[in-house]
This record gives C-alpha cells, structure tokens and sequence, in this order.
C-alpha cells in the first residue's frame, strides 16, 4: 500500500527563515530595477532634446520664454518636499504613524505646489503661441518637462493612498514596504529635475 | 460620441478580409459555444484565468504564441503567393495598399506576439523550476504581464476587421508613419498594441531579474546556475534596459501624431531620423532578447541529449554576457545607408562584426558537447543540429551585412531579408520548438508524438532553406523588399521557389498542429511517470510530471551545476522525504486580467478618438490597480497533510513506474 | 555606546539616514542650487564656462542626493542598488553620448547648408 499520511510525521514548520523580510527587500529591488527603467525613458527624452534644442523653426527659443526666478521656485518646492519626505521616512522607521503622516501630507503639499507652478507655467507658454506643437524644440521641452510633472502627480495620487493605508492599516510590512518604494520614487524625480534644469531651462539660456 | 469610429470602418468591400472574419466569427462562437456546453468557464477562470501560477502563465504565453504564429503564417504565405504571380502584367491579387499591411503585420506579429510570447513563455515554465523556486518573485505582476501581451495581440488582430493597420514595416519609419502620409487609424493601432504589450513584457523582464537575483536555491551561487537562466537572466536584464527607449519612442510618435507635436516630422523642426536612431537602439538589443533563451534551451537540450554535460560552461557564462554587453554597441548598422559618415560606420561596422565571435564560441561549445557523447536523436536534438547550421549561415550573412560597403548594396534588399530570418526561424523558431517538445512533459504530465515532431522538423528545414535561398539570390540580383509588383523577370522562378518553401513550412505548422492533437489523444499511452522522461541533468526533472503547483515540497540544497543528475548518480534521486511542511504559496487574482481589459478599452478608445471611453479605461485601470493593493488577503499557506498527500501520490506512481 | 553598536548604528544610519544627514543633504542641494541658478542669473561666469559649470555643479547636486536622499553607498546593504544604478548610468551614457555623436554626424552630414568641398571629402 502506498506510505500513509499519517505515518509521515507531519511537522508544522514556520515558513522558510527570514521569508517575510526577504519578500519586503525583493519588492524594493524590483521597484528599484524599475525605476532605472525609468531612467532610461527620461534619457531617451533628455536624448531627443538634445537633438531637437536648436530646431525652434522660427519661433521662440529658451532665451526668450524661459522665467529663471519662476524655475528657481519650483526647484525650491522640489527640493523642500524631497527633504519633507526623508523626515516621514524617518518617522516610519521609528515607527511613528502619526509622524509619518504628517511629513508625508507636508510633501504632498509642496508637490502640489510644484505642480501648480508647472501648470501656470504651461498655459502661460500655450496662451502665447508657444505651444508643444510649434515648433520640435517646444514639442521636446513640453513632453520632457511634461513627462516628469505627470510622474509627479503620480507620486501626489500614491501619497494619498499610502497615507490613507497607514491610517487605515498601520505601520504593517506592506505599508513599509511601499512607502519605502515612493520613498525612492519621490526623491528620483528631484534627481530628474536637477538634469531638467540644469540642461532644459539654465542651458537653454545660454 | 464614438470619435472617428463608424460602421465604415468595417472592409466590407474587401472579399479576403470579410472571409477571414466570417471564419474567425464562426470559430469563435464555435469554441465560446463549446467552453458553455462542457461546462467549463468556472474552471478557465478559476485555474487558467486568474491563475498567478509561472507554468501556468508560460502555457498561456505559449499559446498564445502559437495562435498568432498562424496569423503571421497566413500573411506570409499571402506575401509569397502574391510575389510568385505579380511579374510583369500581372498585378497579383493583393493591391498595394492591403500588401503593405500585410508585411507590416507579419513582421509586428512574428516579432512581438510570435517570438516574444514564445520565450516568455519557456522562461515562466523553466526558470524557477531550474533554479529551486516556488514561483517568480511577483506572481501577480507575472499575470498582469501575460494579460497585457494578449491585449497588444488582440489589438492587432482587430485592425484587421475593424479599421486597418499600419501600411509602414513593422518598425513604422516617420514620416511615413506620421499622420501627413498615414492619416487612418492603422499606425495607431500599431502604437497601443506596442504599448500595452511593451509594458507587459517590461513588467515581465523585472520579475524575472528579481526572480533570478534573489530566489535561488541555497547553495546556488551564480556559477551553479543552468545555463537556460543564464541566457534568462541576461535577456531580462536586456529588456529592462530597452523596452523603456521603445516605449518612449512611440510615445514621441503619438505626441506627434495626437497633439501635433513635431518630433519627427518634416516640418517645424522635426527630425526623422532620430526615430529611427532610437527605435534600433532598442531594436538590435530586441533581437538578442528573443536569440539568447533559445541559446539556453539548446545547451539544455544538447547536454540532455549527448548524456553529457554541457562543455565550457564558464565560456557560455561568458560568451552570453559578453553578447548582452556588445548587442548596445550594434545598433547603427540597421541604417548605415542613412546619412552618417565614414567614421560612425566603421565604428558600428567592427563592433558588429565583433559580435559574433562570443556566438561562435557558443557554436564551439554545443559541438564539443556531442563529441564523444552518445547522443540520441530525439526531435528535440534534430532541432538542435538543424539550428546549427542553420544559424551559422546566417550569422555569417550578417557579418557580411556587417561592412558597410557592402550593405550599401544590399540594404533593403531581399539578402537582408533573408539574413533575419535566417537567424530568427534558424535561431529563434527552432529553439522554441525545441523547447516546447524539451519541456512540454513537464508541464502537461505526457511526452509529444515523437513521429510528427520529426515531421515537423523536416518540414520546417527544408521548407525554410526552400523559401530563403531563393532570396538571398534575389538580393544578390538587385531586388528590394517589400515589393508589391515587379517586372524582372529573371527574379520570377526564384520568387516560385520561395512560394514551394513557404507551402511547405505550412506543413510543417500543420505537423506541430497535428502533434499536439495527437499526443493529446494518446496521452494515457505516453504518461511520463518518473517526472524525467529524457534522464536530464538539471533540477526541473526532479520533480513530478507535470510539476506540482508549488513546485518543490521541500526547496533543495544545491552543491553541485548539475544537481538532479548527481542526485540520480549517488542514489539520492527520488527518495521520499520523511516529513512536509506547510507551504506559502499566492493566492490567484483576477486583477491582471482586470486591469488588462480596462487597458483594452483606453487603447481602442484612443484609437478611435473615443475620449470619454479612454478617460474609463485609465481610470478602470488606475483604479483596480489601488484596489488590489488594498487587498491583504493575497497569500495563504497550503498544509502539510496536503502536501503529504499529493507527494505521497506521485512517490507510488514513480515505484509502479519502475 | 559601546563601539560596536556605534558602527551598527552608523551603518544603519547610512541605510535609512537620520535627520542630521537629510539636513546636511537638503543644505548641500541648496547651495548647489543656488550656484547652478547664480551662474546663469549673475553674469559673474564667463559665458564659454558656463555649460562646464553647471553640468558640474548638477552632477554634484545628484551625487550628494543618491548619498544623502537615496541611500547610495559601498556598505553590505546599499550595495545592490549602487551596483544597479552604476549599469544602468553607464548604459545611460552610451544611448545617449551615442545617440547624440550619431544624430550630430547626419545632420552635419545630411544638412550641409554652406559645406566646403574639404569638408565634404572629409572622411567623418
């Protein structure tokens, strides 16, 4: 007869050591991994105006729409929300719930403010003809610019989410885990902007 | 409302494509028919559609694979039928507009839902059960992935019934694909389709890096690994490095051709040819992703089958990784023709050139593995011979092709044509098939039919030299690709002997049809009941045929490359173990599937300029995608009694088999 | 503190920062910044010096923020991400150095509005 089941001392093991450590360390390496990938979608960006920077086809070029004071404040907001965010994550890893939370709202705030000055910034360029479709520079510049400020609404809508899963959570491993995933995610994008203006906006008025 | 979408968008005055649908309708409503009759949606959706299990996955990809290979086939045969006729006064049955299409779509398919899918798939089955893993890192995104790949495929196969597709080639050169000179809604279906399943095989190049990073075996350092995951690893790693260009590149397109931006068009500043210089920097690197994993199953294969194993394992390390490295230094000779200077040809020129000596290595190395081995000729094996000499002539075409003088000749020409294919059915069609007969009793518990896979094979050899021998002549002889018409007519036997090879490459996709139904048929004859059916070398054969749904009751030790073989040496093979565990396993989640249709409905909505179903689509997406994350219920632990009990059923099975 | 637990804790601290190293990180950036905006806004730099010296002063700005923001580092720990990061810069590098020598090469190439007959025999 075949070996019984119940002969087979059945041992009641707790999963494999370290398993739930090593699943929080494999997400972040994977977001890590992803966020190179996204990386490489701003280089091709940064690639592509930098190619297309002089094509201005007769319209307007950096020199004459780029407001270097009005950049200097969204590099500001940028910087302090970045900073704002190292503050909730140190309050997660003290495991401070509260604290966390309360950085992470001040981030959003300053983000949203970024993006308020972003979008100000956009339509004041539309309404006067300098539009993405005018011109191959001015098409690189929005989509570049463009692609970063929509990465940063993104981190806006993740924040709020991941505030509203510490409430309704906790501090537990999943909720760690993410905010240590928009952690990195939060602070790329102001290491995007650095190269976004130093060589959109500074170099463009060259 | 329904933005540019309307009833006219429906060919109905083209007989060929109404046909084809009328088919494709009624076949549809045959299988939807019978899945409702037998009962059986409940069990599609519950085991295969929200499945998060690897080898389920990699089933599905394959499939897919298959199903679209026959769609590419069928364009194919259409391109070579139209060649054979259209000499001189005879225009062919296919007008020049539908033909473009029709290259177009083979070449997306083939590559994108043909070849892609295809080692996707093997990858899924075969890696974790290589490397001592339960699963893949993400089970979840592993889903969402497939999903996402099959929304691109079915995309593509709607332009043809509804709308058209891109007239453009399959990498969609601007101008051309701009909406100056492609105004309909074909290059964009092109896009999404690249987008959506873009994303999924991105998503899937990550999962399997972290897959193969972090959930080796214990004992498995990186020098212990099989090769296969070798060539995994290097491929995943390759496409997570380029699938971002592709992707931001169609963007820049659809910047263009939604918002008039002016990326790569001919006015305003617009420069096309930086298109072109991204979508091959992506390009070159796409195709040593589909070559390498097949690499890996022929080293598998040939080891298995020679009963040795595999010679110069660190120079295949090597040899693969030296290949990802040099295949970002290539991409240039894709368009050497195009405007730059001496220098940066010379530069691409030698490097290309300087690819294919890790290759040749790769070559050494498999022939080394046969001699003085004693090798079986299993189909598997006679795929893996034909692919060798197969692939080195076209290897060596391409570093023909690799000089620029003399690609200034033969560019576009039909030797180009037929250098690519020659590697990628050479290469790529004849490594996942072998694979797929290689790994097949793993996955489904029987062995394929033997006889027609040797059919199979045979008509795949002779009806690729057949079809592609003729067009490396041509090319010699001046003609360009992609010709609707021609009027020389030294060029029309040779275009008839291509047509030959093509019917007969048909058989050979009818023989690998017949096959499956066959072996299904006669399943209970060809049970493989030791779960090692070919007496293989690495871990996957350790365990059960097919292989239980959480792989290894207990994750081995590894101290040796080629673990199951020394196990089956020292007698420690297929000894019970003395007790079980609870096992922590994924649940499944109908989340990719989910997220993969609502990523349906945005990308034919922004096809046809439906914008309010566009913004639902995003937002269905968005939204499902947090609400899975609310989810904490996305694992459970299966007992050990119940893995006692399926291991104890296997274990008596083995003893009856022996 | 004992030493060891000293280490223990600057290792830690190196993985997940302490408010001392956001400090000094946001300060550092600030300034940078504040140099980078100065270089253009002031005219105090020569215009010819102007491009090195803001690509320097942003290369700067990013390496003190992988540091200080993102957690880069040499230490067991850290060394996954710096590893994958350093690739994924040099394959940054190449597709876009390379893109950007291609792309320049057509369009001089392929654009000549007033060429030289030397220049057009010349070999690059």
């Amino acid at each position: 007869m075949n070996v019984s089941v119940t002969s087979i001392p059945v041992a009641r093991a707790t999963h494999e050591h370290g398993h739930a450590h090593d699943a929080g360390s494999n997400t972040v390496l994977g977001f890590w991994i992803y966020l190179m990938s996204d990386c490489l979608i701003f280089s091709c960006l940064f690639a592509t105006f930098g190619v297309l920077a002089e094509n201005t086809a007769g319209g307007p070029s950096g020199r004459e729409l780029f407001d270097l004071p009005y950049v200097a404040g969204e590099t500001l907001l940028l910087l302090i929300s970045s900073f704002t965010f190292g503050m909730a994550a140190l309050g997660m890893h003290a495991g401070g719930r509260d604290r966390m939370i309360t950085w992470l709202a001040i981030t959003f705030l300053f983000g949203a403010g970024f993006i308020g000055m972003e979008l100000q910034e956009f339509t004041h360029l539309i309404a006067e003809g300098a539009g993405p479709g005018r011109s191959a520079f001015l098409s690189a510049y929005f989509t570049l610019v463009g692609t970063h400020g929509l990465h940063v609404t993104a981190g806006l809508g993740w924040l709020a989410v991941m505030m509203h899963q510490a409430i309704r959570f906790g501090l537990d491993d999943v909720v760690r885990r993410r905010v240590a995933c928009l952690s990195l995610f939060w602070h790329f994008l102001d290491l995007i902007w650095i190269c976004v203006f130093t060589f959109v906006y500074l170099r463009g008025v060259l | 409302m329904l933005g540019k979408l309307s009833l006219d968008a429906i060919p109905f005055d083209e007989p060929i494509i109404m046909g084809t649908g009328a088919v494709v309708a009624l076949g549809g409503v045959l299988i939807l028919g019978l899945i409702t009759y037998y009962g059986q949606w409940k069990y599609l959706w519950t085991e295969w559609i929200t499945s998060v299990d690897h080898k389920k996955i990699g089933v599905m990809y394959f499939a897919l694979g298959l199903v679209m290979l026959v769609r590419g086939f069928a364009d194919a045969i259409m391109m070579r039928a139209q060649q054979a006729i259209a000499n001189n006064d005879a225009a062919g049955y296919l007008p020049p507009h539908h033909y473009d299409q029709i290259f177009t779509a083979h070449g997306v398919i083939m590559i994108f839902f043909v070849a892609t899918p295809f080692i996707l798939g093997l990858m899924n089955v075969v890696v974790p059960l290589q490397i001592g893993a339960r699963d893949v890192a993400y089970p979840f995104v592993n889903s969402l992935g497939f999903w996402l790949s099959a929304v691109g495929a079915v995309l593509v196969m709607l332009s043809m019934f509804i709308g058209d597709f891109a007239a453009t080639g399959w990498v969609a050169y601007p101008p051309l694909s701009e909406l100056g000179y492609s105004p309909t809604v074909g290059v964009d279906y092109y896009i999404w389709s690249l987008q959506v399943s873009g994303l999924g095989t991105t998503l899937a190049g990550i999962n399997f890096v972290v897959t193969i990073l972090r959930m080796r075996a214990p004992g498995m350092n990186l020098m212990k690994m099989p090769v296969f995951v070798w060539t995994a690893l290097i491929t995943n790693i390759l496409i997570v490095a380029v699938f971002p260009v592709l992707t931001a590149t169609l963007a820049m397109l659809s910047m263009d051709r939604y918002f008039g931006m002016h990326f790569f068009t001919n006015e305003l500043g617009g420069n096309a040819m930086m298109y072109i210089n991204l979508i091959w920097v992506w390009g070159h690197p796409e195709v040593y992703i589909l070559i390498l994993p097949c690499f890996g199953a022929f080293s598998e294969i040939i080891a298995t089958f020679s009963g040795k194993p595999l010679f110069g394992y660190k120079s295949m390390v090597y040899a693969t990784a030296s290949i990802g490295v040099l295949s970002f230094f290539v991409w240039l000779h894709h368009f050497f023709t195009m405007g730059s200077g001496a220098n940066v040809n010379a530069f691409f020129g030698i490097m290309t050139t300087i690819i294919s000596i890790p290759t040749g290595v790769k070559l050494f190395n498999w022939l080394f593995t046969m001699f003085r081995g004693r090798v079986r000729y299993h189909s598997a094996t006679l795929w893996t011979i034909g692919f060798m000499v197969t692939f080195a002539v076209g290897g060596m075409t391409g570093v023909l092709l690799a000089v620029p003088g003399a690609d200034f000749v033969l560019h576009n020409s039909l030797f180009l044509v037929a250098h690519f294919h020659n590697v990628i059915i050479g290469g790529v069609v004849f490594g996942c098939l072998a694979g797929m007969s290689f790994w097949f009793p793993k996955v489904f518990g029987f062995t394929l039919n033997e006889f027609w896979g040797k059919v199979s094979f045979w008509c795949w050899l002779i009806g690729y030299w057949l079809a592609f021998t003729p067009l490396y002549v041509l090319g010699f002889m001046g003609m360009t690709r992609r010709m609707n018409h021609y009027d020389v007519p030294g060029w029309h036997p040779w275009l008839v002997v291509a047509l030959v090879g093509a019917v007969i490459i048909g058989a050979g996709i009818l023989a690998l049809i017949v096959q499956i139904a066959v072996s299904i048929r006669d399943r209970k004859q060809n049970w493989d009941l030791t779960g090692d059916p070919w007496d293989a070398r690495s871990l996957e054969w350790s365990t059960a045929s097919p292989a239980p749904f959480y792989n290894f009751a207990h994750i081995p030790d590894i101290t040796s490359l080629e673990q199951h073989w020394e196990d089956k040496e020292t007698g420690r093979a297929g000894v019970q173990p003395r007790y079980y565990e609870d096992i922590h396993m994924p649940r499944n989640t109908a989340a990719g599937f989910v997220i993969s249709a609502f990523s349906f409905v945005l990308s034919f909505a922004l096809i046809w300029h439906i914008w309010a179903l566009a913004v639902i689509g995003l937002i269905g997406m968005i939204a499902t995608f947090i609400a899975r994350s609310y989810d904490r219920d996305v694992d459970y632990y299966v007992p050990a009694a119940e893995v006692a009990r399926i291991e104890s059923a296997r274990y008596a099975l083995t003893r009856k088999a022996a | 503190m004992s030493g060891s637990s000293v280490a223990a804790h600057a290792a830690h601290d190196a993985s997940h920062g302490s408010v001392k190293s956001y400090v000094v990180g946001f300060g550092l950036s600030l300034v940078l910044t504040a140099l980078s905006f100065g270089t253009l806004m002031s005219g105090l730099v020569p215009h010819d010096m102007a491009l090195g010296t803001i690509t320097i002063l942003a290369v700067v700005q990013l390496l003190v923020q992988l540091v200080f923001f993102l957690h880069l580092g040499a230490a067991p720990e850290q060394r996954n991400n710096t590893v994958i990061f350093l690739l994924s810069t040099l394959l940054i590098a190449t597709i876009v150095s390379g893109s950007l020598w291609v792309m320049h090469n057509a369009n001089v190439n392929m654009m000549p509005t007033q060429m030289t007959l030397e220049r057009a025999m010349s070999k690059d």
